[in-house]
């Protein structure tokens, strides 16, 4: 079933490489953990959506289809991340990332 | 009986174990009487040994033979190594200077080295040497023969630095043994050489295959100028002699024993034991003959020189052995024995005279600061007199007869005047100046500065070995030994009188310019003419080495210090480094950083996607 | 209907700005809500409405939930924004921003150097099509996704337990 008002496949990928690009703007510049977790969630957004729009464009079920799994990577992630931040704050009672460098060579 | 002989070399060898393994059984050092006993009386034992095997088996029959198999050293392929000795007149000869000269120092450095503290290790070394030089006149193969070789020149490294709390000791042993390891390694080539063409390395077995074919003469002579490159380096004949006047850094009886009657003449022996050799090849005769003139010569002259007593004697000694190769070089192989025989009683007769000096000035050997001794010291005085008698060839001295052989000899192969007559002629003049000059400077004339406090040190263990030698040396002129069987008869000829006049004459015109020139010679041993600084250096050779080899081989030690090969690794080495630093700076454990990276690079990625 | 998907389109940027530049962490993740919710209406503009219920359920719902938790959790109170202000500092942030400037950029110029497709138009995939292909041709993948979920679930169980580590800190490894 065709809409004929839609704003267009070009339009849907720069919003998606703004918010793509946005998130690693943030994710370069905080040193707050949980910052750093939501920029990963809206780059993976970003990545999202980019899958959401070519699928609608082309008429593809395989866009929505990723999208999904998308959104389950993205949940096992944070639960992984999140529980990682917690014993990270457990052991170093603070969220700066710069102090998780003790992999340095 | 003849198994008996097996015993000579093994005995000195027990001697040597039990002086070495005491400290397994016995913490605290075994008194010196123990100790001499033990070394004195093993070469001693042997010595015994071998008169009797001497008189029983051998007077009456010189051409006797005994061969005896010990057992099997090594079996390759048909190299084929026992070991074996074989026993003739030649070996009977040397085994007596061996055992007989040996027992005598043995028993004077009893009382020479009574204040020593290492009393033990030096009879220990001792042994082994005697052993050693056993087992190299012994020997019936090459290989055996090299066995003795090495051991021998081993013992003399230990024994020149004994004292080795001395550095210049220390440096003086491992000169004597870099030198001598030069004629060693050309000697082990000409062994190679001789078992690559001959197939067996057994003296008899190898004189036999080459009497009975024709024999390429190049490789013939080839062999023989390797071998006497090792009898060059063991004997200290030009151009290797230098190590012998530092090697008087050991203990005196050690250099009577090793560097003046035994070790040093192996070379005289090894030419002697392959003479059918070196007979097939002129040029190897005349390599040796101008050898053995060139250094007589050159070590008699710096012998004139030299201002320590035991240095004269140590050149005295290179300038004996220079006879005794000059002989050799003209056939005279039973006139080198012969003066082998005499050289080892006269000098050590001179040695342990030396040695009863230098004991009684309490280590002075400055000749300079001596002087005047006859009163004090006597029978020293009248040993040393009848060695330098010796030593100079007076007549009727047993110098004299074996000298003159000699020069018999040397005048009969050219059948005339000739250089190598010449050379010995001049050489018995020179002779008879510095063993004068060194008689006179000690004895007569003022006393000099270390003089004053002289102390007689003599005791009777000292004396009678002193007695005995000295009698030897006086009478030994009349034991020469019969040798015919093993270097066949030579015709005697006639000779115009007029050349043994020569003979006779030159040691007593020698010794009237050495009475002219240093019986009151001023002690002013410092400063010296040019020339005789440069007899003083042995002409040089030291200087000359040490700039044509030592330098250049320490400079290239030092540019090679940091290894030049190895800089090509290290530089590998250095780069990889370099990467690891560059690298793990990167690794520098911030998750940013990392990301910031991410971004520069799919950014470089994307501007790639953008060029195309 | 474009004017809605700007205006959308707008909503989410500027919320998405306001989370990477926000001092407060629940402030930070409220913006954050209100861009994914944006981000919804734009997937039912394109024609994807299950994709629009998951987003706003899981992402805005669940996910963010559970990040709130764990703000909660750690606690920090309002030290944390004096800290926040101290670590965003201009010269902290500008490369980072400089450097996404560039590759929004070199993205940008990409996307509109290619042909723009003459065919505008968008095709509405409902939830009973993706059903369908979830659980026929992408069966496998739901399976690994179910996989990847439980180990998800053993590794937070495993990570988030408080175990009393010693004061050396030389046992306990994870």
């Amino acid at each position: 079933m065709p809409i004929e008002t839609a704003p267009g496949l070009e339009a849907g990928i720069m919003l998606s490489s703004i918010l793509f690009c946005l998130g690693l703007a943030g994710l370069m510049m905080r040193r707050n953990v949980i910052f750093m977790l939501m920029c990963v969630e809206i780059c993976t957004n970003a990545a999202a959506l980019m899958f959401v729009v070519a699928g609608a464009h082309w008429g593809n079920v395989d866009g929505q289809v990723m999208f999904v799994f998308v959104v389950t990577l993205a949940a096992a992630e944070v639960a992984i991340a999140l529980a990682l931040v917690l014993q990270f704050y457990h052991r170093k009672h603070t969220v700066d990332i710069d102090q998780l460098n003790e992999l340095r060579g | 009986m003849q198994g008996l002989l097996a015993w000579v070399p093994l005995l000195p060898l027990i001697g040597f174990l039990i002086l070495v393994a005491i400290p397994l059984f016995h913490r605290s050092e075994p008194p010196q009487k123990f100790v001499a006993c033990i070394g004195v009386g093993s070469v001693g034992l042997a010595a015994l040994l071998t008169m009797i095997v001497a008189f029983t088996l051998f007077w009456k029959t010189p051409s006797e033979l005994v061969n005896i198999s010990l057992w099997q050293w090594m079996l390759v392929d048909n190299l084929q190594v026992g070991f074996n000795f074989h026993i003739d007149w030649l070996t009977i000869v040397m085994l007596l200077i061996i055992t007989g000269v040996g027992f005598l120092i043995h028993l004077y450095s009893v009382g020479y080295m009574r204040d020593d503290m290492d009393f033990r290790r030096y009879f220990a070394y001792l042994n082994l040497f005697v052993c050693a030089m056993l087992i190299l006149v012994l020997a019936d193969n090459l290989v055996l023969l090299y066995l003795g070789w090495e051991g021998v020149g081993l013992c003399s490294y230990l024994l020149i630095g004994f004292w080795y709390k001395e550095p210049a000791n220390g440096t003086a042993a491992q000169k004597a043994f870099i030198v001598t390891r030069i004629g060693d390694t050309a000697m082990a080539i000409g062994l190679f050489l001789l078992f690559y063409e001959f197939s067996t390395l057994n003296i008899q077995q190898l004189i036999s295959v080459i009497d009975g074919q024709e024999v390429n003469t190049e490789i013939i002579t080839l062999a023989c100028l390797l071998l006497l490159g090792g009898a060059v380096g063991k004997s200290a004949q030009l151009p290797l002699q230098t190590w012998l006047p530092d090697a008087m850094a050991g203990p005196t009886p050690v250099s009577a024993l090793i560097h003046a009657a035994t070790m040093v003449t192996a070379g005289v022996y090894l030419i002697a034991r392959m003479h059918p050799l070196y007979m097939l090849s002129e040029v190897a005769m005349n390599a040796v003959a101008f050898v053995g003139a060139t250094t007589l010569l050159i070590s008699g002259f710096s012998a004139i020189a030299q201002s320590d007593i035991k240095r004269v004697l140590a050149y005295s000694t290179i300038s004996q052995i220079g006879y005794m190769f000059l002989a050799l070089g003209v056939g005279a192989w039973s006139g080198a024995i012969f003066h082998l025989m005499t050289h080892a009683f006269f000098k050590a007769l001179l040695f342990l005279s030396a040695g009863s000096v230098i004991l009684s000035l309490h280590h002075e050997q400055n000749i300079f600061s001596m002087g005047g001794l006859y009163r004090k010291i006597p029978l020293t005085f009248i040993c040393f007199t009848i060695g330098c008698a010796c030593l100079a060839a007076l007549p009727f001295t047993s110098g004299f007869y074996s000298k003159d052989h000699i020069l018999l000899s040397a005048w009969e192969y050219h059948q005339g005047v000739n250089i190598l007559w010449l050379a010995g002629i001049l050489g018995a003049l020179v002779t008879g100046v510095y063993s004068f000059r060194l008689l006179f400077l000690v004895f007569l004339g003022k006393e000099g500065t270390a003089s004053t406090h002289c102390k007689d040190a003599n005791t009777p263990v000292m004396s009678i070995p002193l007695c005995i030698l000295a009698a030897l040396a006086l009478f030994g002129g009349l034991l020469a030994p019969p040798l015919q069987a093993v270097f066949g008869v030579r015709p005697d000829e006639d000779h115009s009188a007029w050349i043994e006049g020569v003979a006779i004459a030159m040691p007593l015109i020698g010794l009237a310019i050495a009475w002219r020139l240093f019986l009151h010679e001023q002690k002013s041993g410092e400063q010296r003419s040019p020339l005789m600084q440069f007899w003083f250096s042995g002409w040089g050779f030291d200087w000359l080495y040490g700039h044509l080899l030592v330098r250049p081989f320490k400079y290239l030690s030092q540019i090679n210090h940091n290894d030049i090969i190895d800089s090509l690794y290290k530089g590998t080495a250095a780069v990889s480094r370099q990467m690891n630093a560059l690298l793990s700076a990167s690794q520098n454990g911030q998750v940013r950083w990392y990301l910031t990276s991410f971004a520069v690079g799919s950014i470089l990625f994307l501007a790639l996607l953008v060029a195309l | 209907m474009n004017f809605v998907f700007y205006l959308t389109s707008a909503i989410a940027v500027v919320a998405t700005a306001m989370v990477i530049f926000h001092k407060n962490a629940v402030h930070a993740l409220l913006y954050l809500v209100t861009s994914l919710l944006a981000v919804a209406v734009i997937f039912y503009q394109f024609g994807a409405p299950l994709a629009a219920a998951l987003e706003v359920i899981i992402y805005a719902g669940a996910i963010m939930v559970l990040i709130v938790f764990v703000i909660m959790m750690l606690n920090q109170g309002d030290s944390t924004v004096v800290q926040e202000q101290t670590w965003l500092q201009p010269r902290t942030w500008l490369g980072p921003a400089l450097l996404s400037a560039l590759l929004l950029a070199q993205l940008i110029l990409l996307v509109s150097s290619g042909k723009i497709s003459s065919n505008q138009t968008f095709h509405y995939i409902g939830p009973k099509q993706i059903g369908i292909a979830l659980f026929s041709h992408y069966v496998l993948a739901v399976e690994l996704a179910s996989m990847l979920l439980l180990a998800g679930l053993v590794g937070a169980f495993h990570l988030a337990r408080r175990k009393k580590i010693d004061s050396e800190g030389s046992s306990n490894a994870y």
